[in-house]
């Protein structure tokens, strides 16, 4: 059952981007690691810690194509499940620090101690075993998403008011995690790691697998998205994007469908932010502000929403885009990004992908048309035969 | 296999007394109505008689304010929502053909059968043997097999109100919900779907909403005329085509 289910996921395009990832993966860290720094091939760590941070954006953008571009649900609020997870790993990480912290407490962070807390609160309890913080990286984006959606999707809250109340669910979370008292260090967040799982995080070979790690999780996360879009449960989040009334009178529990979709997409978003942490070195309230949550859709939209690969693409592309600009340019970044998602929504509005694919898809049409056409004339094979063949 | 149940149900679809009203405009007006298994009933009325929101009451989208409907003698269908009514077996088509257009037909219909609907049974749900034996049938039936692995977005207008009608066979219902099915249609095509409802009637309870009364006259069924809310007159076409009442108020007009 299982493996009919994953199987189904491995159609080309999927089969090639895991090929793609799983190769980046090893190739980009040995490079990094095993040739001279003059060498032309090496790529500098701060360029891959660059390319790790795009990493985890593709996979924070699949996460919501999960949820926008197959069930039609534009969560304005994506950032927040990415900042949760991210605040699970910063929170082990910060457990890591033991002793070593600038007031040399052993059980407390640096600023509880500066807080004169004189214990720690009970939400940090555990997070100083790996296991735990990694349940947690799923479970507490997980639980949100739950409760928000349940709640949003059984009184049908849909369309722009969705979107509204996702952003401010990821505002309120801002506003909550700015407070020092909240016990997650407030303004500042939480930096200054010093190990994981007993490995330097700056140290070179670190970094090479945190790199690989992030690659890797791409690659999982965009398997199970797939499998979860072709098997028959994807048609019906497709059929609930495009008419979920009809959805609803077919018998299906529209509200557990989203539901679902939901929580499975937060979980994803929480794995980005849980690697994204250690390999930018720092998690604060910042990353739950609303524009970045908006970013993501635009990241989405210019890749190509409902493709699940455009959105891969599309953040990377976006963030190099960014890296880029905010280097040359640093003054016009914002016009930039406003600028394109102008232009996708204006002339690209399938986003890069899903225009290649439309072309693509056209062409194929025409070919099957024109083949049709030879095969008339032949007295040939008739039309359902070749489409059965193409089932 | 339940017979007893069966035997001793003389109504499909029984409402008694229903009322609803939209911020006091009384949409529906203690109406009474009585589908039994196996007919085909047509229902009649000028614009704003309350057929669509009687179908909307009955399929679980509108609360009554008052009244009874049950479902085979003993379910209560005010206590229901879509889905539980759907998964109980009645099944709607809704006025404009709404069907999944970024799927192909085959996909429409797959996603329509009565199999399991839970998140999980859809995930691994496999295409069996039977379920492909039963999709290709109903293919046949509305008429689609040569396009089966088209989008339902390139289906004409009457193709996609009988994917419509083929979604519904593949829901299994036991009471067939239509909403103006020969709207937009051709002649020929109008013609067609009467000869399709008539024979999906032979299995199951069909209740059709139409306006068009040479349509109503090739099904050749018991009538019901509604008007502001309430039954005008029941009986066959001719009866009740005749009646002073229905004149004045609908064949008048």
């Amino acid at each position: 059952m299982i493996s009919g289910f994953i199987l189904r996921a491995l159609e080309g395009r999927i089969v090639v981007t895991v090929g793609i990832l799983l190769a980046v993966a090893i190739i980009v860290p040995a490079l990094n690691l095993l040739t001279a720094p003059d060498s032309a091939l090496h790529i500098p760590t701060y360029a891959m810690a660059l390319m790790g941070k795009y990493l985890c954006y593709a996979l924070l953008a699949l996460a919501l194509d999960l949820v926008w571009g197959y069930c039609g649900i534009l969560s304005l609020g994506h950032g927040a499940f990415f900042a949760l997870g991210g605040y699970a790993m910063g929170m082990y990480l910060m457990r890591q620090i033991g002793s070593r912290g600038t007031y040399g407490n052993p059980d407390l962070p640096d600023f509880m101690v500066f807080l004169n807390w004189k214990e720690l609160p009970w939400f940090w309890y555990g997070f100083d075993m790996f296991p735990f913080a990694m349940l947690m990286v799923l479970v507490v984006p997980g639980l949100l998403a739950f409760v928000f959606g349940w709640f949003a999707f059984r009184s049908r809250v849909n369309g722009v008011y969705l979107s509204i109340i996702t952003q401010a669910m990821t505002y309120a979370l801002m506003l909550a995690f700015f407070r020092n008292d909240m016990g997650f260090g407030g303004n500042n967040g939480l930096t200054d790691f010093k190990d994981i799982l007993g490995f330097q995080v700056q140290a070179g070979g670190t970094r090479a697998v945190l790199f690989a790690m992030s690659a890797i999780m791409l690659a999982l996360c965009l398997i199970v998205a797939s499998a979860i879009t072709r098997s028959k449960f994807g048609k019906v989040l497709v059929g609930v994007r495009d008419a979920e009334s009809r959805v609803r009178f077919l018998g299906f529990r529209v509200e557990n469908i989203k539901l679902f979709t939901f929580v499975v997409s937060a979980m994803f978003a929480g794995i980005a932010g849980a690697l994204f942490v250690p390999q930018v070195g720092i998690i604060n309230p910042g990353e739950f502000a609303p524009a970045n949550s908006i970013e993501v859709v635009v990241w989405t939209a210019v890749g190509g929403r409902g493709t699940l690969i455009g959105p891969i693409i599309g953040a990377i592309l976006v963030n190099a885009g960014k890296s880029y600009f905010t280097g040359a340019f640093p003054e016009f970044w914002l016009f930039a990004l406003g600028g394109l998602f102008i232009a996708v929504t204006l002339f690209l509005p399938k986003g890069i992908v899903g225009t290649i694919q439309h072309g693509w898809n056209a062409r194929k049409a025409m070919k099957a048309a024109a083949d049709a056409e030879k095969g008339r004339n032949a007295g040939a094979a008739p039309v359902t035969q070749q489409a059965q063949a193409a089932e | 296999m339940n017979t007893i149940a069966e035997t001793r149900s003389k109504s499909l679809l029984y409402l008694e007394d229903v009322s609803v009203s939209f911020d006091g405009f009384k949409a529906i007006n203690s109406l009474s109505l009585v589908v039994e298994p196996g007919e085909l009933r047509a229902i009649i009325g000028p614009n704003g008689a309350g057929k669509t929101t009687m179908m909307d009451i009955i399929t679980g989208k509108t609360r009554p304010d008052t009244g009874k409907v049950i479902f085979e003698d003993t379910i209560d269908l005010t206590k229901k929502d879509e889905a539980d009514i759907a998964q109980l077996g009645i099944g709607r088509k809704f006025q404009k053909p709404t069907v999944f257009e970024s799927h192909t037909v085959w996909d429409n219909l797959e996603l329509a059968l009565n199999r399991s609907r839970g998140v999980f049974a859809t995930l691994f749900y496999t295409l069996s043997a039977d379920d492909k034996a039963r999709i290709e049938e109903i293919l046949s039936t509305i008429r689609l097999t040569h396009r089966a692995h088209e989008y339902a977005a390139n289906l004409s207008h009457g193709q996609k109100q009988w994917l419509e009608i083929g979604m519904l066979l593949a829901q299994e219902p036991k009471l067939l919900l239509v909403d103006e099915p020969v709207a937009g249609m051709t002649d020929a095509e109008t013609a067609e779907t009467a000869i399709l409802l008539r024979e999906i009637a032979k299995t199951r309870s069909v209740v059709v909403v139409e306006h068009d009364m040479s349509f109503i006259r090739d099904l050749g069924v018991k009538v019901t005329c509604l008007a502001e809310g309430s039954v005008l007159a029941e009986g066959s076409i001719d009866f009740v085509s005749s009646d002073p009442k229905v004149i004045e108020n609908y064949l008048g007009r």
